[in-house]
């Protein structure tokens, strides 16, 4: 039984740890929501030409790591704890996956090297305003931008929303419809570059000032068949399949909130004295702190669970048996996390008091980009929802 | 970081399951899915014969050295072991507390002369033991044992006065530790010495508690002078010896106990489908929350084992009892919740609970035995997060 880190994945912890502590520290994490793109360029850049962390799932023919997406949600923990702003979630939680379930081997070539040098940003533009429906709805009724035939090539028309980096990312993987499709049906999906005539994209101000989020409109948007990732019309599976890796990448994040949350609070807890003794020797107080931790250990098993069935999908020589699990795994860790990581921030702003509502405290920081996780890709009930759809109508219609 | 076992443990699964597929018939059979919590007093002469079927077999303290008919298992075949042993519906261990917490204090504590006195009874499925920790007010407190053993200055022997209390299987066992205070005046955990007692003596008094699910697993113990057969270690060293098994009772059982719990999820799905539970939101939410939790223990449970030295497997170690324990007392609610009305109605009367009333009402005791849930708070945040330690009132 292995179920635990392996030295290269604790020295890959200690990388992170080391650099994100040189580069985003609170002060650091100010100073990149204020930028014009919400993360600073010049430390993106060092990420990728030190470290090569955007490369870490791209395999090797491409210029990548080529290593697994236990490695990955290591590196995204530690910047959730960290905060940190960056492209990162979005090209390599996000879209990477998406043309390494998807693309052609001459696509890859063409896409992936610039990803992995760290010249090339993506985002995954998938939604449309209808994933609002309903307060959150992430299934397949959420595309909604139509692309119709155009000769060998197509045509795209309609507005994205919600795309997490969209209008600082240089490549965008838009999944688009046929007209007059539903459901699973007519789905596409495309690597386009972001600058194309026919784009228009526009920063849409968050409340979570940590992640940038985009509305792209597309007005007779020109894409050619090359472009197209995977079989026209049939990219739901592939799709869905990405998305379950999106929420394994976004859950990892989490875990990291929801960690640093409760060490702050803790931190916060031993220093605060009230009627003569610290605030942290009282059992409101440790209590509080104990269900913190129990939720925070639980979400980082899984975390590495989740991210051990992401490997293996991803591996074309992986376990079959095992990646049937992705869907499910990925609900489980996406709800668990999402609850865990709101619970954690929620209850630390709590512990920390009146200063915890202050502007100056970071605590409100992870408290944002706690809700604004758990909202993205559906929260702890839509998950448990999707659990329990695979768990009570699989193969029997009582 | 892996999620599978290595192809020679998935042999010794095989092994394992195929051996109870063929032993767990005839006189066998009926104590599938029996003798779990909650269903401890039932077939107990049966479930001792199986335990001794189980010893033929080679599958008895399967973790003990070979030197002592052990098979020196490594971490993960025990695991599987109670993987398999539960998975299979086995029944529940009569020999539970010998195998997994006498012997080993034995082993670790005990004098060879002592080891081939206890041990091979405990291997055979001969000799079966109970714990004599708890008392009236030394309960989260454990420390505050009343219990008192004087050494008779004539026969050189230990005898041993005081009320012990929750000790599980006391009238099915032939053995008793006891945990008694060896001098006088002594306070908390210094003090203390780790005896064992023959349950079968003039000494020893074992009244039933009776439950609110209307058994009695639990007992009371009364001790009046009770001779000790032998003390473990040295007088005063018992609280270490206490706490040491108390390390050996957490770890590898806790994947059969799952298996244990999947079981009981499974049947409670059935349920839900048969009834049309299963399309009602909240319950919905509630089985899906289960099935998660379940699932998350596992790899909560495997990260635990698979790394000892890791700070994080002691993290996740901190945290199991609270999380299981609550975890299971909600699915023993979510039971009552998805049958509705009918989950009032008795088995029988006078009072025959069904399985799943035995789950709700036995589930409320999960959350308090072997360290409360508030106690488990406490441990977690002072050992997990160093923050500061309880005042004490002594």
């Amino acid at each position: 039984m292995e179920f635990r880190l392996t030295q290269e994945q604790h020295m890959i912890r200690e990388t992170a740890q080391a650099f994100l502590a040189d580069v985003s520290s609170p002060a650091d994490v100010r100073v990149a929501m204020s930028q014009p793109d919400s993360y600073t360029p010049e430390i993106w850049s060092r990420l990728c030409s030190d470290l090569c962390l955007q490369a870490i799932t791209i395999p090797e023919e491409y210029g990548g790591l080529g290593m697994g997406y236990v490695d990955l949600a290591i590196v995204l923990e530690e910047m959730g704890r960290k905060l940190f702003c960056s492209p990162f979630l979005a090209t390599v939680g996000l879209a990477t996956n998406a043309i390494l379930l998807a693309a052609t081997e001459a696509q890859k070539q063409q896409w992936l090297p610039g990803i992995a040098e760290g010249k090339t940003t993506a985002a995954l533009a998938w939604t449309g305003a209808e994933a609002a429906r309903h307060g959150g709805d992430w299934g397949v009724s959420a595309v909604s931008v139509i692309c119709e035939t155009d000769g060998n090539n197509y045509r795209l028309n309609g507005e994205l929303r919600y795309v997490i980096d969209g209008d600082t990312a240089d490549l965008l993987i838009i999944a688009a419809r046929a007209p007059r499709t539903s459901g699973e049906q007519g789905i596409s999906l495309f690597a386009v570059p972001a600058e194309s005539v026919g784009i228009e994209r526009r920063w849409t101000p968050t409340m979570d000032q940590t992640r940038r989020q985009a509305t792209i409109t597309m007005t007779d948007l020109f894409v050619t068949s090359e472009q197209l990732l995977g079989s026209a019309g049939e990219a739901w599976p592939v799709l869905a399949r990405t998305l379950a890796l999106a929420k394994i990448s976004l859950a990892a994040e989490q875990a990291g909130v929801a960690g640093a949350s409760l060490d702050m609070a803790v931190a916060y807890t031993l220093e605060r004295e009230q009627f003569g003794r610290v605030i942290a020797g009282y059992q409101a107080i440790k209590h509080k702190a104990a269900d913190m931790k129990l939720k925070s250990e639980v979400a980082l098993s899984a975390v590495y669970y989740a991210a051990c069935v992401a490997s293996e999908v991803l591996d074309p020589e992986g376990s079959a048996a095992i990646a049937a699990e992705l869907e499910e795994a990925a609900a489980m860790a996406k709800g668990y996390c999402s609850d865990t990581a709101f619970f954690n921030a929620g209850s630390a702003l709590q512990l920390f008091g009146g200063v915890g509502f202050t502007a100056e405290y970071d605590i409100q920081l992870y408290f944002k980009r706690a809700k604004a996780s758990e909202l993205y890709l559906g929260n702890g009930a839509a998950q448990r929802e999707l659990v329990a759809e695979l768990l009570l109508e699989s193969g029997d219609s009582q | 970081m892996k999620l599978t076992f290595n192809a020679e443990d998935e042999r010794f699964r095989d092994e394992i399951a195929q051996w109870l597929e063929t032993n767990l018939q005839g006189e066998f059979a009926k104590l599938k899915f029996r003798g779990g919590p909650g269903d401890e007093h039932m077939f107990s002469e049966e479930r001792k014969r199986w335990e001794q079927r189980l010893a033929e077999g080679g599958w008895t303290c399967i973790g003990w050295p070979e030197a002592w008919g052990g098979r020196n298992a490594s971490i993960e075949q025990q695991v599987i072991f109670a993987e398999e042993y539960a998975r299979a519906g086995a029944p529940g261990r009569v020999g539970h507390i010998g195998e997994g917490l006498t012997g080993p204090t034995i082993l670790a504590f005990g004098t060879d002369e002592q080891k081939a006195r206890y041990l091979p009874g405990i291997l055979n499925g001969t000799e079966f033991w109970c714990q004599g920790y708890s008392e009236p007010s030394a309960g989260s407190d454990l420390a505050n044992v009343r219990t008192r053993a004087v050494q008779n200055a004539e026969t050189g022997k230990w005898e041993i006065t005081g009320q012990k209390i929750w000790t599980s299987l006391a009238h099915e066992s032939e053995w008793c530790f006891v945990l008694a205070r060896t001098e006088s005046g002594s306070v908390a955990h210094r003090g203390l010495g780790f005896f064992l007692v023959a349950m079968d003596q003039p000494g020893v008094d074992i009244r039933p508690i009776e439950q609110m699910t209307g058994t009695s697993e639990f007992n009371e113990v009364f001790f009046d002078d009770a001779i000790a057969a032998d003390l473990i270690g040295e007088p005063g060293q018992g609280w270490h010896i206490a706490m040491t098994l108390l390390g050996f009772e957490r770890g590898v059982s806790t994947l059969g106990q799952q298996m244990q719990f999947q079981n009981e999820l499974n049947e409670l799905i059935r349920l839900a489908r048969s009834n049309g539970a299963a399309r009602n939101p909240n319950i919905r939410q509630r089985l899906a929350e289960a099935h998660t939790g379940l699932r998350l223990m596992r790899y909560n449970a495997m990260r635990m084992l698979s790394d000892t030295e890791d700070a994080g497997s002691e993290s996740s170690a901190l945290v199991y009892k609270l999380h299981w324990s609550s975890w299971h007392r909600n699915l023993g609610a979510l039971a009552m919740d998805v049958l509705g009305p009918e989950a009032e109605m008795l088995e029988s009367a006078p009072y025959n609970l069904t399985r799943m009333q035995s789950l709700f009402l036995f589930t409320r005791a999960d959350t308090i035995y072997g360290g409360t849930n508030q106690i488990q708070r406490n441990i977690i945040a002072e050992r997990g997060l160093g923050m500061p330690k309880e005042a004490k009132g002594r």
